[in-house]
């Protein structure tokens, strides 16, 4: 591979059988540090196993997924999460009964240390915790730009910025890596030039993402690589150069779904 | 935050004076009653309102508290103090273990095995009748001692509870706006979420379940020393629900809604106790629970966020037209 | 041959209870079904049947008609209960819905103390009740009407539900509310229909038992708790294995209390129902294991 960098998140001969259909068939890739890598297909290409395989909400029938040197298969979801790899939704999931604000504070999480007991005693180091991570999160909404509907209910937000929320969200935990669940899924062309804004500038800072999408427009302007999928398999993968060029990829992506591009 | 502060010691103040003004025994009885219903129900509150999770059997936790502080103070003479301690880690160790399989369950199930778990504790506490004297009661549980001031009269006993359940919505106050609040709301928001910023749920169901139980056990614990005799029935299924009804009606949009939908639930049922009789002469026994029943539909169908958030909706409508920026409003979105 | 005989005696009251359960069981399963309720009121109907048939028949109706009323009533009732009470709370969740229905079984608990007060009362048996001996056991003719009306209704509503154009209208919309409505079939009128035979088969349950056990404002919460408990062991959406599970937990309550406390027999019943949940939560006779999360 003539990529270079260190390498984040190895996917090793995932397969995952559902009774007698297998949904992804020993796909293998590696994704770099700083990098931002797409996973494509056509429908029923195998993308949302996949990443379910990778956050941890299936387990794969054989092969290995390794975050940062640890192998993290069959581990728990939050247990992934904790090791510094969170995610946004397709169909949005944000904690629609707290404000904007406490939705990104959750989601600073994992790098707390207030116990049930100490918040219920309030001892002096919840009160500077909280303090920091309130400061933290308002950080995090400013890098997204919805800064300024902090302290708004998060479900009174529109659709555009409900994702924006969740994005603030998942980088407020302070993950290593990102998973974007189709982000532009639903969004206005404004929106996803904001978006597509956000995420560069995110990557500048050194996040690393990887992201399923339909949008090939957004796939092939931002991906620095992209991993093709067909039918479970992995067609082809490479930078959005290598994969406009890619014969089979053309043929069994753009082939069947011509209207996309 | 210094406005929530604010509330809570003018409740506190409130809660002082109130003898003082009134003197009546008969309201402060009432009162009384109402503080051990809120006792629970903060603590069923932070389980059903913020973290989502229905329990059907904390009156199970309420009569463990009841008969472990009257079996080790009557029969074994501990301390009215430790012996309500004990019964506190005794209910929290039974809801740690059953917790473990029973928040494993969602939605139906999980009100059936909590319903079921309330009724297995009610027919131990019918049925173990050396130890609770059965369906005959338990009788002759010592009042509560402090040095030489003993909580035998229902103002001393009011200035007890009340001081309790205080400290309790303290402290469940601060849990909520904590890192442990928001991940317990967080549940309740989406679970596929929580996850994803990796809260460990079933950890903190677990937390607030056994916290649930210990308020629970508590308050169940103080009631008999007040009563000094408890029997089986006063802590069956029903009164499962009626927590229930307790805390629906108070909504968890804030832990005051604990106190408002116990205190909703003790006045009306008096006044119904007294009213209906009147207006229908062969009622007795439980007729009042119609009126719950309806009271219950009703909130559930239009009302479904308690008292509390209906009050909110209210009074907030103003504010948050006013306070919606136009950058929210044009944002778009299908 | 003692023991033989209690074994027998123990069998047949078992069988008894157990169809009891089994009518009760079967509205559960079909509500759920249909409706996606686990309703909470479920039991009370078996009250309100009971009660109802009572005082027709002491206002000197034959015994008869005077359970057929009861039926039609109780049958009126729950479709009054499905219009009022789930109809506009179709969309809520499932917690919420069971509440709903626990505020409803409040409010036909308090109206039959209005209506009946707190004391218990008794119908009288369907034939004359000479006891018969079998085997040294001595078993009612009224514990054989039980056995025999309960397997009439469950056979009946296995045809109903299988051989009837409204009763596999019913079946359709559990298998697949969209494609219900797309054939013309409405999810809401088969919400009412279904809460509606639940109600009556609810009060078939109480009639039959009332005779045996009396009837009291109070006796519909245990009855629908150990319905549950049956439906639970069946797996909650098939009724033959709710009637399995409904005559399996009668059976066993029986021989709890014979041989060894009455009193426990309930929380044997829920530590059966606890250990349902915890461990095969799709039923005894689930074919796969699935993890149910």
């Amino acid at each position: 591979m003539k990529r270079n960098g260190q390498v984040l998140l190895t996917v090793e001969h995932i397969t995952k059988q559902f009774g007698g259909v297998v949904a992804v068939n020993d796909v293998s890739f590696d994704v770099n540090k700083g990098e931002i890598l797409a996973v494509i297909g056509p429908n029923g290409a195998g993308k949302t196993t996949l990443f379910n395989i990778v956050t941890g909400i299936l387990a794969p029938s054989s092969g290995t997924v390794r975050f940062n040197g640890t192998d993290i298969t069959g581990k728990k979801p939050y247990q992934i999460a904790q090791l510094g790899m969170t995610r946004t939704f397709q169909n949005l999931e944000v904690f629609t009964n707290m404000s904007v604000i406490e939705n990104v504070m959750t989601g600073a999480h994992r790098n707390m240390k207030t116990s049930f007991l100490q918040a219920g005693l309030r001892v002096p180091s919840v009160k500077k915790e909280e303090k920091a991570v309130e400061e933290k999160a308002m950080r995090c909404l400013e890098k997204v730009g919805i800064a300024h509907l902090a302290y708004e209910r998060a479900e009174t937000l529109p659709y555009g910025n409900q994702r924006l929320l969740e994005i603030a969200r998942a980088i407020a935990a302070e993950p290593a890596l990102i998973l974007l669940d189709e982000p532009m899924a639903g969004l206005n062309d404004e929106e996803s030039r904001w978006l597509v804004e956000v995420i560069l500038q995110l990557r500048k800072e050194g996040l690393t993402f990887v992201f399923v999408e339909h949008d090939m427009e957004t796939v092939m302007a931002i991906s620095d690589h992209i991993v093709v999928l067909d039918n479970g398999v992995k067609i082809g993968e490479g930078t959005p150069e290598e994969i406009y060029r890619n014969k089979a990829v053309v043929a069994a992506y753009l082939g069947e779904e011509e209207t996309v591009c | 935050m210094h406005e929530r502060r604010l509330g809570t010691w003018l409740f506190a103040l409130g809660i002082l004076l109130f003898p003082l003004i009134v003197h009546s025994n008969y309201l402060l009885s009432i009162l009384i009653m109402i503080g051990f219903y809120s006792l629970v129900c903060n603590g069923l509150t932070m389980l059903m309102g913020y973290a989502g999770q229905i329990s059907l059997g904390h009156a199970a936790f309420y009569g463990i508290g009841a008969y472990t502080t009257a079996y080790l103070s009557a029969t074994h003479g501990w301390s009215p103090w430790l012996s309500i301690i004990a019964g506190a880690v005794i209910s929290a160790f039974i809801a740690f273990i059953v917790g473990i399989p029973t928040f494993k369950l969602k939605g139906h199930y999980l009100a059936l095995a909590t319903l079921g778990f309330g009724v297995i504790v009610y027919t131990c506490f019918k049925e173990f009748t050396s130890i609770t004297g059965g369906m005959n009661g338990f009788f002759g549980i010592p009042s509560i001692k402090l040095f030489a001031w003993e909580f035998s009269n229902d103002a001393r006993f009011y200035y007890l509870i009340w001081t309790v359940v205080l400290l309790s919505l303290l402290f469940s106050q601060n849990i909520i706006h904590s890192r442990v609040g928001r991940a317990l709301r967080s549940i309740e928001g989406s679970e596929a979420a929580s996850d994803a910023v990796g809260i460990d749920i079933m950890r903190y169901k677990l937390q607030v379940f056994v916290y649930s139980a210990i308020c629970a056990s508590i308050a169940g614990s103080l009631y008999a020393h007040y009563v000094t005799f408890i029997n089986p029935q006063a802590f069956d299924a029903m009164l499962s629900i009626y927590f229930l009804i307790m805390v629906i009606t108070g909504g968890a949009s804030s832990i005051w809604g604990a106190v408002i939908g116990s205190s909703v639930f003790v006045l009306l049922s008096e006044l119904l106790k007294e009213v209906v009789p009147l207006v229908f002469s062969n009622a007795g026994g439980e007729f009042e629970i119609v009126f719950f029943g309806v009271l219950l539909v009703v909130m559930l169908i239009y009302m479904p966020n308690g008292l509390t958030a209906a009050w909110k909706k209210i009074t907030g409508k103003w504010r948050t037209s006013t306070t919606l920026s136009p950058a929210a409003k044009g944002g778009g979105g299908r | 041959m003692e023991v033989f005989s209690q074994f027998i005696q123990l069998f047949f009251s078992g069988l008894t209870i157990g169809s009891i359960y089994a009518l009760i069981a079967i509205g559960f399963v079909v509500t759920y079904n249909v409706t996606g309720v686990l309703n909470f009121a479920q039991g009370e109907f078996a009250m309100l049947g009971a009660l109802t048939a009572i005082s027709l028949s002491g206002a000197g109706l034959p015994l008869w008609a005077a359970i057929s009323l009861a039926i039609a009533i109780v049958v009126l009732i729950g479709a009054l209960f499905e219009k009022t009470a789930i109809y506009p709370a179709r969309h809520s969740s499932g917690a919420t819905l069971i509440i709903i229905t626990i505020g409803v079984s409040f409010v036909f608990r308090g109206l039959a103390i209005f209506i009946w007060g707190t004391q218990p009362k008794s119908l009288r048996p369907f034939t004359a009740n000479d006891p018969i001996t079998i085997f040294q056991a001595v078993l009612l003719p009224q514990n054989l009407w039980a056995i025999a009306i309960s397997l009439v209704g469950v056979f009946s509503m296995g045809y109903f539900f299988n051989k009837t154009y409204i009763g596999k209208a019913v079946s359709a919309c559990v298998v697949n509310k969209f494609a219900a409505r797309l054939m013309g079939i409405h999810p809401e009128k088969m919400s009412l229909i279904a809460i509606s035979i639940s109600a009556g088969l609810g009060a078939l349950a109480g009639i039959v038992i009332a005779p045996i056990s009396g009837a009291s404002y109070n006796m519909g919460m245990m009855l629908g708790m150990k319905a549950f408990v049956a439906a639970v062991i069946g797996g909650l959406t098939n009724a033959p294995a709710a009637v399995v599970g409904a005559f399996l937990l009668g059976i066993l309550e029986s021989f709890a209390e014979g041989f060894w406390s009455a009193g426990l027999k309930d929380a044997i019943s829920f530590a059966l129902l606890l250990m349902m949940l915890f461990v095969k939560p799709n039923g005894l006779f689930a074919k796969a294991t699935g993890k149910r999360v």
